[in-house]
């Protein structure tokens, strides 16, 4: 979809290329930008705030930043190299684009970082007087790409970023180091001129941010400004590019990121089941905003715990729910690991909470920073002992917002620990998101057993099958709970052999009966069947529905469906499975869905597998497909 | 209150299925048996407890009950206590469960000064899994686990709490029932995380672990009762008393020109005072009771405060326009 700015129009081109003639307002598509620099050169503020301004011009958007799990690794150095990407259009976006159609390179190893993931002819826009013999050596460059032609079938675009923004902040009273540090703002303002992006919502922003520190909100708010000022009055760009507004649902927008949606839906769902929100959690990489997000939000009330480990993160949860509070605990695939015991011990007392994963490369430590979605089976079969739970995975940023918020719904209305699967695209990734009216939220209903006539801690309600909430201060419904195996109804301890067959397929069916409520499978494409359907969930959603969509453009017959509900899967899946000759399960994993997919319903289903610790490119699911449908 | 609780009001209706000679049983006597002296409803307490022997403990008390997974009794009580600080929350633990696998939730539960009260059966063996050593059990213990002996360093519990800066730590021995319910009140009394370690003696796999504490006939000699601002003084005749030496504790005979104001008096507020205590090692004699009681504020009141704080400043949270926030647009 994403059409380069420079394929709109010759005029475009050889602007670009330092041509004399001056327009305004080329009108483009879709273009897909990459700011990258070193980790200290705040390229993911000026892609965070260049992603407001676009959102703000009423773009669709998709945004993945790429940053290393060094908080600072030697300057000017590959590993240090910090990346935000953003593809913004005037028709629906569904992933933040597989090549640059412009990078941003602010040194010598940004560029050499990412000039593989350029297209021929795309822009690169540098800084050059970063382009040092030392910075050159540090990067591993053995020449100067500037001039020894490696770069010439790209559009080279030299600016002095560092010397402008030196010499517009000549009387500011910075040292050189605070100066060098407000370059990122000089190249957001050029990009921002460039893009006809409106700049007030980053001066607002700004003005915010540095509120304490007037020096740095005056030198920050100039080279801004100088970076647009000199994008509209320097001949390197002889145009800029206008990229209308989407059409897209009416209604009211804001920008978020998938863990800012996740601590919001948890949020939301605290406040529709007038409970308070206590968040058990343990710092971790790519889920500690959830816990810095959610921290500032007391007044709710929303109670934040960081926990001495991920263990006491979850157990204390479970103590809140034990309670009456909506327990929740977030963290990444390490951290899943050392929860899954208390997972277990929430299954067998039943008691309601969520256990947000966002998923990211492993195994073992891994590469913390990246995606993947690894961790399926792990949420499946992770704990000793027949343990089932719901589960359920967010598409996008936005729609973590609505899986945080289901995720509650469904442990209150069960009594069940739930897991959430996000990922680390999804997490810092943002997208537009349509406020929802919290009067229209699905209704959380929470019942709390207060009739000690008849009660029995493992009394069951006959639709359900969940058993009470009873919390302590409850007169009359004193009660004991436990991990040990217990009777039907009374709770006390048991080790009948029968009793706990008839416990554990009890739980078990209390889980799949969940299905009843899970809404039919939505076929994009040929609802009827076809030859292929390429099955997805996650954060994978937006790659494979662009492919299908490009490919369906062309003529050919693939559909797509998209699982939220991963167990119990949706009772419909097998037979919409069925309509097709060939089921294809995409995924970043080796296979997870694929085998539960195979398990389940005996569907020789193939897969489409990446492990890099990035999401698909279209490119690489059109190819497969379109091979898989070749062959 | 309604009316008065009595012992058999906190008896629930479970068989006790501890070994008989058990020393849980007289721990367990001993809470049921104070219980009503607290005044507070029965839906209002809870026992939460971990996995060994003693945190079957939650099982046989008629109040809410959580018997909980290995070690994580102190993090779960932890959740449930900031959210309903109206609740007396209890945790029960052992040697293994308290200081070996959660260890770790222990020492954050007291340095944060969470307002429990934490019950550690020290009988220093394995009883449950069968008999190996524990981590309080001394060097050369002969277990299934160490057929040649254990050459682990053993946790002194009362230092491990102080070193996490307990707000409240006392010692008391199963058997001795009255200092048990004296240690129990007083506990109960301490706002903040008290921790109690009951000496309880292991029948089957570690018997008479504690014997020179426990039997009548010589136990004087090696138990020093800790009062507050009372001088340490102990043995058969009360004719024994502890002395600082320089920097070091000694043992002297009361008379020949040694009196009681020679001795050291006990002050539950001296944080190093309590180290010393706790570090004693015959011939110096083994002190039960309150080691260091201090007032400190409360993890669940600091952390209800800051969100009472944000409702006074911020009014109850509004969720649309929490929603709402930042820059929005809208599109029509």
């Amino acid at each position: 979809m994403a059409l380069p700015p420079e394929a709109a129009g010759h005029a475009a081109q050889s602007s670009a290329l330092g041509g004399a003639t001056r327009k305004s307002g080329e009108r483009v598509e879709s273009v897909v930008i990459r700011f990258a620099g070193d980790s200290g050169d705040g390229m993911q503020l000026a892609g965070m705030q260049f992603t407001a301004e676009s959102a703000l011009a009423g773009n669709d958007i998709a945004t993945l930043p790429d940053f290393p799990a060094e908080i600072r690794a030697p300057a000017g150095t590959i590993a240090g190299v910090s990346g935000f990407q953003i593809n913004f259009s005037s028709d629906e976006v569904f992933t933040a684009g597989d090549e640059p159609n412009v990078l941003v390179a602010m040194n010598p190893a940004a560029l050499k970082a990412n000039i593989d993931d350029m297209p021929p002819n795309g822009v690169i826009i540098i800084d050059r007087e970063a382009f040092t013999e030392a910075n050159l050596k540090r990067a591993g460059y053995t020449s100067n790409p500037l001039t020894d032609h490696s770069l010439d079938k790209y559009q080279v675009i030299q600016v002095d970023v560092t010397k402008l923004t030196t010499r517009a902040l000549h009387d500011s009273g910075l040292n050189n180091r605070a100066v060098f540090r407000c370059r990122n703002m000089f190249v957001l303002g050029m990009i921002s001129w460039l893009y006809q992006r409106p700049i007030e919502s980053t001066i607002k922003w700004l003005e915010g941010r540095f509120k304490r520190t007037p020096e740095l909100l005056n030198a920050n708010l100039k080279a801004l400004k100088a970076g647009y000022n000199y994008g509209e009055t320097t001949e390197l760009f002889t145009s800029s590019y206008e990229v209308p507004a989407a059409r897209i649902v009416p209604g009211t927008y804001r920008n978020i990121t998938g863990n800012s949606a996740t601590a919001l839906g948890f949020v939301a769902a605290a406040v529709k089941a007038g409970r308070p929100l206590f968040l058990g959690s343990y710092p971790i990489t790519p889920a500690s905003d959830v816990l810095h997000e959610l921290a500032g939000y007391k007044n709710f009330p929303v109670y934040t715990f960081q926990a001495e480990d991920e263990i006491a993160g979850v157990s204390a949860a479970v103590g809140a729910a034990f309670g009456g509070a909506i327990g929740v605990t977030t963290t990444s695939g390490p951290g899943m690991n050392l929860k899954a015991e208390a997972i277990g011990l929430a299954v067998k007392t039943e008691l309601p909470i969520v256990i947000t994963d966002i998923q990211r490369a492993g195994p073992s430590t891994g590469m913390p920073t990246k995606p993947e979605q690894a961790d399926l089976l792990m949420a499946m079969y992770g704990r000793h002992g027949e343990s089932p739970l719901p589960i359920i995975a967010a598409a996008t940023p936005a729609d973590c917002f609505d899986c945080a918020y289901e995720a509650v719904r469904i442990a209150v209305k069960y009594m069940t620990p739930v897991i959430l699967l996000t990922d680390g695209q999804l997490a810092n990734g943002a997208e537009p998101w349509l406020l929802p009216d919290v009067n229209k939220l699905p209704e959380i209903k929470v019942n709390f057993r207060t009739d000690p006539e008849g009660f029995m801690p493992y009394i069951r309600d006959p639709e359900t099958l969940s058993r009470p909430w009873a919390i302590p201060g409850t007169p009359g419904l004193e009660h004991r709970i436990g991990g040990l195996s217990s009777e039907d109804l009374t709770g006390n301890v048991s080790y009948s052999p029968a009793n706990n067959e008839l416990m554990v397929r009890t739980r078990a069916r209390k889980i799949a009966g969940i299905a009843r409520e899970i809404p039919p499978c939505q076929i994009f494409g040929d609802e009827t069947g076809g030859p292929l359907v390429v099955v997805g969930w996650g954060s994978t959603f937006g790659s494979i529905r662009e492919a299908v969509k490009q490919l369906r453009e062309k003529g050919k017959r693939v559909s797509h469906i998209h699982l939220r509900y991963l167990n119990p899967l949706p009772s419909d899946l097998a037979e919409k499975l069925r309509r097709f000759e060939k089921v294809m399960v995409a995924e970043m994993n080796m296979g997870q869905l694929l085998k539960l997919i195979r398990a389940e319903y005996l569907i020789d289903a193939i897969g489409c597998n990446k492990i890099q610790g990035r999401p698909f490119k279209v490119s690489e699911l059109t190819n497969r497909i379109t091979r898989a449908l070749e062959g | 209150m309604a009316t008065a609780l009595t012992r058999k009001d906190f008896v629930s209706d479970q068989e006790v299925r501890w070994c008989p000679g058990c020393g849980d049983y007289a721990i367990l006597a001993q809470v049921q048996k104070v219980m009503p002296e607290f005044g507070i409803p029965r839906e209002n307490i809870v026992f939460i407890s971990g996995i060994g022997c003693s945190s079957r403990f939650p099982y046989y008390m008629n109040t809410y009950g959580f018997h909980t997974i290995h070690g994580r009794a102190p993090a779960i009580a932890t959740g449930l206590k900031v959210t309903r600080p109206e609740l007396d929350v209890w945790v029960v633990t052992g040697d293994g469960d308290g200081l070996s696998i959660g260890g770790n939730h222990l020492i954050h539960c007291l340095r944060r000064n969470v307002d429990l009260k934490i019950l550690l059966f020290n009988n220093r063996i394995y009883g449950l899994t069968k008999g190996q050593y524990s981590p309080t059990s001394e060097v050369g213990k002969i277990t299934k686990s160490t057929p040649a002996g254990s050459v682990d360093y053993p946790f002194n519990p009362i230092t491990v709490a102080l070193g996490a800066h307990a707000s409240f730590v006392c010692r008391t021995v199963d058997v001795e029932q009255k200092h048990l319910g004296d240690m129990l009140k007083r506990a109960h009394a301490h706002r903040g995380a008290s921790y109690i370690e009951i000496l309880q003696n292991c029948n089957i796999f570690n018997d008479g672990a504690f014997n020179e504490l426990s039997d009548k006939q010589i136990k004087a000699d090696y138990q020093l009762v800790l009062e507050h601002g009372k001088p340490l003084i102990f043995g058969k005749n009360r004719n024994k008393g502890i002395r600082m030496n320089g920097q070091r504790a000694e043992v002297v005979e009361l008379g020949n020109g040694i009196t009681e104001k020679d001795l050291v008096v006990h002050d539950e507020t001296n944080l190093a005072l309590a180290f010393m205590l706790a570090n004693f090692e015959p011939p110096l004699p083994t002190p039960i009771g309150v080691f260091y009681a201090v007032e400190r504020p409360t993890f669940e009141e600091a952390v209800n405060k800051q969100l009472e704080e944000a409702k006074a400043k911020q009014g109850p949270g509004d969720l649309q326009s929490l929603l709402n926030r930042g820059d929005t647009w809208v599109v029509n």
